[in-house]
C-alpha cells in the first residue's frame, strides 16, 4: 500500500517522469499502451470502449485481478491483463485514477427513454452509483457518460448471469425490472445521455 | 481577453521559455538552447510521436514532415471497399497535432544528413534536429512482380495498399463489376504491412458481393503456407460465404514452403491475367499487393539493411546504423511487434519517452508495448488479436501468457461485441493520434 502512496504522490506532482532508471514502465508508459483503445489517458471516444481516466484505483484493480484471473466474462481483457504483474496493474491504476472523469457526450440516445432511466437510476441505482454513477469514490465504476454499448454489455451480462453482482445489486435490479421491464434499455440511455 | 486572462497567458509563456530572459515571449526564439525533434512522416507511428512528445514536455520544439496534407488509415480501409464506410470517413487532417504546438510542415522529406542533423525537403527547405523520429511506412517492391508497376498501380490495378485514391479506385471497380466476375487477390510474402489484411479485404469484398453481386468470386492466391487469424477468418468464411463448399465465394490457394504453386511469375495488365507457378487466372477485379520495404526516406538515409527494412535498438527504437535517429512503425525491425497500426502508436509512445528523457540528460525508461488489432468477417462477426510485449535482455519480447487470439468456438454474443469493439478502437487510436 505504501508502495501505491508513494507513487500517486509521485504522479501529482508530474516527477515520476523524471526519476531515472526505473527497473519497471513508468505508471505513464504503461497507461500510454491502452489509450489507442480507451482513448488517451483513458478518455474513450467510443461507444462500447469504457474510459478508463478517473476511476478510482481500488476499482481499476479489482478489474484487471478479475480480467486476468479469468473471474470476468471477458472480450480482450483477459488476454490483455495476463500481460502485467500486480505491481504494473498497480501502477496503472494510479495512472488512470489521476486523471479527470471522463463524460463521453457524443453518444445516440432516446431522449424519453433517457427520462425513464434518470428516474429509476435515482430509485434504485444512486445509493451506490452516487453522481449519476460518476463520483469516483463510490467505488462502483463510472456511469453516467460512460461507453453507452460498454453499459448494455454490462448490464445484460449482470443480468443473465454472466458475470456475478453482489447481493443489493441483485435485489435493486429485480425491483426495477419489477417496475419497469424494459429498465436496462431506460438505464443504458440514461447513461449515454450524459451532456 | 480580460486583463486576468491576459495577465496569466503572459507569465504562461514566461514559464515555457526556460531561458527566461524578458527579450523575447516566443518559446522557440532562443538560438541553440531549444530541444528541437523532426518527425519524418505523419502516419499512425510519427503523428502520435510527435503529439506525446509535446504531452511529455512542453519544451520540446517538434517539427513533422508528411508530404500529403490529409492522413487515409490504412486499418479500416477495407471496409470502404465493401461500402460500410467512404473514404471521407477514413480521413484525418493536421489540425488536432497543430493544437499541441506541432510546427505541422507539409513537404516531402528528401534528405536525412545524419553528421550534420539535418532533414531537406523537396522544396528546398532544411530542418535542424537534436533527434530525428523517421516514420516513413513501407514501399514497394514492384520489380518483384513480373509485369506489374507502379504506374499500373496507380492507373489500373490499385494495390490500396497505402489506403487513398487507389481505395477508392478498387471500390469503384467493384461496383462497375458485373455480378458473376471474378476478383483475384494476390497476397504479399512476408514481411508486409498488416499481416490479417488481405484476408479481411476478402472478406469486405464478399460481404459487398454476397448483398450486390452473389454470382461473383473472389480467388485468392497466396505466395504462403498460411496466414493470421487464418482459422478464424476460414471459420468465418463457411459461417458467411460458403467456404469450403462447390458454392464458396471466396477460394484461398496458398503454396507449400519452397513451391511457387501461387507465386506471380507474370501479370499480363491489359486482360488482367495473373500466372502463378500453378495457376492461371483471368479476373475482372485483379487487386495485386505487392512485396514490401521501408518506406523510401529510410533508404535514402542509409537507415536499411540488406533486406530493405530498419535495424533499431528495441528500448529506444534508435537506428543501429546513424545515431539520434529512431525508426518507428512498419519500417523498422521490431519483431515480434507486427507491423500494424497499433504497434506503431505503442512504438511512437515508447520513442517519445526515451527522446524526450535522452533530451534531458537521463537514460531512456523502460519500454512497455501493445499490440491489439480487430477485423470485421461479416456483420456480427468480428475477431481481435493481442499481445503485451516487454523489452527484456537486450530484445523485445512477448510477455508469456498474455495475449492471443478470439476463441475460435462462435459465439454470437461476444462476436458482436467484438465488432463494435473494432469500431471503438477505431475511433479511439485515430482521436489518440490526430486528435
Amino acid at each position: 500500500m505504501r508502495n501505491t502512496i508513494t507513487k500517486s504522490a509521485l504522479l501529482a506532482t508530474g516527477l515520476l517522469l523524471s526519476v531515472q532508471s526505473l527497473a519497471e514502465p513508468t505508471a505513464e508508459a504503461l497507461g500510454y499502451t491502452c489509450a489507442g483503445c480507451h482513448g488517451t489517458n483513458g478518455a474513450s471516444t467510443g461507444n462500447a470502449i469504457p474510459s478508463l481516466a478517473g476511476l478510482s484505483e481500488g476499482y481499476l484493480i479489482n478489474a484487471m485481478n478479475e480480467y486476468r484471473d479469468d473471474g470476468r466474462l471477458s472480450q480482450i481483457m483477459g488476454r490483455i491483463a495476463k500481460g502485467y504483474t500486480d505491481d504494473q496493474i498497480e501502477s496503472m491504476a494510479t495512472f488512470f485514477a489521476a486523471q479527470p472523469v471522463h463524460s463521453n457526450i457524443n453518444q445516440q440516445f432516446d431522449d424519453a427513454k433517457a427520462r425513464k432511466g434518470e428516474k429509476l437510476h435515482k430509485k434504485y441505482c444512486e445509493s451506490c452509483h452516487t453522481a449519476g454513477g460518476t463520483d469516483p469514490e463510490d467505488d462502483a465504476g463510472l456511469l453516467s457518460g460512460n461507453a453507452v454499448l460498454f453499459m448494455k454489455y454490462t448490464l445484460a451480462d449482470f443480468h443473465d448471469g454472466s458475470r456475478s453482482m453482489p447481493k443489493r445489486m441483485n435485489k435493486m435490479m429485480k425491483k426495477a425490472l419489477k417496475k419497469d421491464s424494459n429498465a436496462l434499455d431506460n438505464l443504458t440511455n440514461y447513461y449515454g445521455s450524459a451532456k | 481577453m480580460s486583463k486576468q486572462n491576459r495577465r496569466s497567458f503572459i507569465k504562461t509563456l514566461g514559464l515555457g521559455t526556460a531561458a527566461a530572459t524578458a527579450a523575447t515571449y516566443t518559446p522557440f526564439a532562443i538560438g541553440g538552447a531549444t530541444k528541437k525533434v523532426v518527425v519524418v512522416g505523419g502516419g499512425m507511428g510519427g503523428a502520435v510521436a510527435a503529439k506525446y512528445i509535446r504531452m511529455m514536455d512542453k519544451s520540446v520544439e517538434v517539427t513533422l514532415i508528411e508530404a500529403n496534407k490529409d492522413y487515409y488509415t490504412c486499418f479500416t480501409s477495407n471496409e470502404v471497399l465493401s461500402g460500410k464506410r467512404t473514404l471521407a470517413d477514413i480521413k484525418f487532417g493536421y489540425n488536432g497535432l497543430k493544437d499541441h504546438g506541432i510546427n505541422v510542415v507539409i513537404d516531402k522529406a528528401t534528405g536525412i544528413d545524419a553528421d550534420r542533423k539535418k532533414v531537406s525537403t523537396a522544396s528546398g527547405r532544411s530542418f535542424a534536429y537534436d533527434r530525428c523520429i523517421v516514420a516513413p511506412g513501407v514501399d514497394f517492391r514492384y520489380e518483384k512482380t513480373p509485369g506489374y508497376n507502379e504506374n499500373l498501380a496507380n492507373t489500373s490495378l490499385p494495390h490500396a495498399w497505402k489506403a487513398g485514391p487507389q481505395t477508392q479506385m478498387l471500390r469503384d471497380q467493384l461496383t462497375d463489376m458485373k455480378d458473376g466476375g471474378v476478383v483475384a487477390i494476390c497476397p504479399p510474402p512476408n514481411p508486409f504491412r498488416c499481416p490479417p489484411g488481405p484476408y479481411e479485404r476478402a472478406s469486405q469484398i464478399a460481404l459487398y458481393l454476397k448483398h450486390n453481386k452473389p454470382k461473383s468470386k473472389i480467388i485468392i492466391l497466396d505466395p504462403k503456407p498460411s496466414f493470421s487469424k487464418m482459422g478464424l477468418f476460414t471459420g468465418g468464411w463457411q459461417r458467411h460465404y460458403g467456404y469450403k463448399t462447390d458454392n464458396s465465394m471466396i477460394e484461398w490457394h496458398g503454396t507449400p514452403k519452397g513451391s511457387d504453386d501461387n507465386v506471380i511469375s507474370d501479370v499480363d495488365a491489359k486482360t488482367k491475367t495473373v500466372i502463378t507457378g500453378f495457376n492461371e487466372v483471368k479476373a475482372d477485379v485483379l487487386n495485386i499487393i505487392p512485396a514490401q520495404k521501408a518506406g523510401k526516406i529510410a533508404h535514402v538515409a542509409g537507415l536499411t539493411n540488406d533486406k530493405g527494412w530498419c535495424p533499431v535498438h528495441g528500448d529506444t527504437f534508435e537506428s543501429t546504423i546513424h545515431k539520434n535517429i529512431h525508426v518507428i512503425g512498419d519500417a523498422a525491425i521490431a519483431s515480434p511487434l507486427p507491423k500494424s497500426g497499433y504497434a506503431a502508436n505503442s512504438e511512437g509512445k515508447t520513442v517519445a519517452a526515451a527522446i524526450v528523457a535522452l533530451l534531458n540528460g537521463k537514460s531512456a525508461p523502460d519500454p512497455t508495448y501493445v499490440n491489439t488489432c480487430y477485423s470485421v468477417i461479416a456483420p456480427g462477426d468480428g475477431i481481435s488479436v493481442a499481445m503485451v510485449y516487454a523489452f527484456k535482455g537486450g530484445k523485445i519480447v512477448k510477455v508469456k501468457g498474455s495475449g492471443g487470439l478470439t476463441p475460435g468456438k462462435f459465439d454470437t454474443k461476444l462476436r458482436e461485441r467484438e465488432q463494435y469493439y473494432g469500431y471503438s478502437w477505431f475511433d479511439n487510436i485515430t482521436n489518440d493520434t490526430f486528435g
